[in-house]
């Protein structure tokens, strides 16, 4: 089976998106979608987990004994999260605070060992990263959108800044507080896959 | 190429991927420590600012400007039992070890805000004016809130009793719920609040719904919707360090030095 290096990369998005098609890795989605800011960085974060986790991977394909396939994955997975949590704490502190345990649990993300498992245990190291990418984009961008719309009516605010002052700092706009709670992220996640399932009929799972 | 499934083989490259990750991890913990700790040492001043009003929440501010600000701000080690400053050095003082070795520390009694064991020594802050009068204090309290113990700072007017700040370096609490007692207009509410009644008992808490002005209601704050064991735990951690075991002895002495 070929794989062709622009599906590897840009099949993901719409096609065959980890969260939306997939319904991988919505734990995390939940966790830090309440503002933007953080999900930015964690979503960085996952890019470089993914990426470099795949290559990782791929490069050891043919060395990896196949009783314990997974554990080895599970580690080399685990040590790339610890070393990028390392990393976030020490150059942006202030953020790191706010993912607090989040990026920690990027080692459970399901997406992650999934693709391992899927993708980097049979294909080459140049697809693999290619995959690594285009699934950690896929997967930012589910989030950002999930975040924009948390942070703009959870607290008027996007990115930081305020767009709608709230009625608790003198404003006139009066925060949905659900929004602020995890199951918003799965009702706009739901929205998120209807759509896109409305849009490419295709992806819609056959009854029975 | 050996045999993939011996297994020979296969604990040979386990070993081989435990150590390889290994040393990775630890290379990148040890050498990105310094700055980690530089971070976290940083990121205590500002709260220390902050509590006392220096530093607006969210104001983008730099090393050197932290250490100026710092300027009319003393580190005093105290001895908590009797309240007296004791000589140590200031910059290395680690309160959360001190508190967990059994060499200096004594075992708390049951208490709300379930701190297990005190240290015998603390470090807190005195900000003096120009004329070296006492202006502020600032007493580091922590205590259990839902998830994890918080830890921060409680600014005390020279009066030992009105509020001029509280702020949290530490805490592991949900975002959005409990997290916003990192929330600057949830902080400024304590500004003018009375820690203390006209009988000296400690008397401060944070209640449910809405409290009243300063004026009105002195010994009352807001409570965290959807974060009653937080607020709880706010409430529970003042009590706990303004009283007997922990920061009374030190107060009584700032309020007899001041007659």
């Amino acid at each position: 089976m070929a794989v062709k290096k622009s599906e590897a990369a840009l099949d993901p998005l719409f096609n065959n998106n980890p969260i939306a098609l997939q319904v991988l890795g919505i734990c995390s989605a939940l966790a830090v979608t309440t503002k933007m800011e953080t999900s930015v960085v964690m979503c960085a974060a996952v890019i470089a987990v993914l990426t470099l986790s795949n290559l990782t991977i791929s490069l050891l394909r043919h060395q990896i004994p196949n009783s314990i396939r997974i554990i080895v994955q599970l580690t080399v997975i685990a040590s790339l999260v610890i070393v990028t949590d390392q990393i976030l704490k020490a150059y942006v502190f202030e953020i790191s605070k706010q993912l607090s345990v989040f990026v920690g649990l990027i080692i459970t993300n399901c997406i992650i060992m999934g693709r391992a498992e899927a993708f980097a245990m049979q294909n080459p190291p140049s697809l693999a990263i290619l995959d690594g990418i285009g699934n950690g984009i896929g997967y930012s961008a589910i989030l950002m959108v999930t975040a924009f719309l948390r942070e703009l009516f959870g607290s008027g605010k996007l990115y930081g800044y305020t767009v709608m002052p709230t009625v608790s700092e003198g404003g006139w706009y009066l925060p949905n507080g659900l929004m602020l709670l995890s199951p918003a992220a799965f009702f706009i996640i739901g929205g998120l896959i209807w759509a896109l399932r409305v849009y490419k009929p295709a992806q819609v799972e056959m009854d029975g | 190429m050996a045999n993939r499934q011996a297994t020979g083989y296969t604990l040979l490259f386990a070993t081989a991927i435990c150590i390889v990750c290994g040393i990775l991890v630890s290379s990148f913990a040890v050498s990105l420590e310094e700055l980690q700790d530089e971070n976290i040492a940083l990121d205590k001043q500002k709260r220390v600012l902050e509590a006392v009003g220096l530093l607006q929440p969210g104001e983008p501010i730099d090393e050197a400007q932290v250490a100026e600000r710092f300027a009319p701000i003393e580190p005093v080690l105290i001895e908590l039992a009797s309240g007296e400053a004791v000589d140590g050095d200031t910059a290395t003082f680690d309160q959360q070890r001190r508190a967990r070795d059994p060499a200096t520390s004594t075992e708390a009694p049951d208490n709300l805000a379930k701190v297990k064991r005190i240290p015998d020594q603390s470090l807190l802050y005195e900000v003096r004016d120009d004329g070296g009068e006492l202006e502020m204090v600032v007493l580091p309290i922590e205590g259990l809130g839902l998830w994890g113990t918080l830890y921060g700072f409680l600014a005390l007017d020279a009066d030992t009793t009105t509020v001029r700040g509280i702020t949290y370096y530490q805490h592991k609490e949900t975002p959005g719920l409990g997290g916003e007692v990192d929330n600057p207009r949830w902080k400024s509410l304590w500004r003018g609040r009375r820690a203390f009644d006209d009988d000296g008992e400690v008397r401060l808490a944070v209640i449910k719904g809405f409290a009243g002005s300063a004026q009105e209601d002195p010994h009352e704050v807001d409570g965290l919707a959807g974060a009653t064991i937080t607020s709880n735990g706010v409430t529970n951690m003042l009590d706990f360090w303004l009283g007997e075991n922990g920061f009374e002895p030190y107060l009584n002495r700032i309020r007899a030095e001041a007659n």
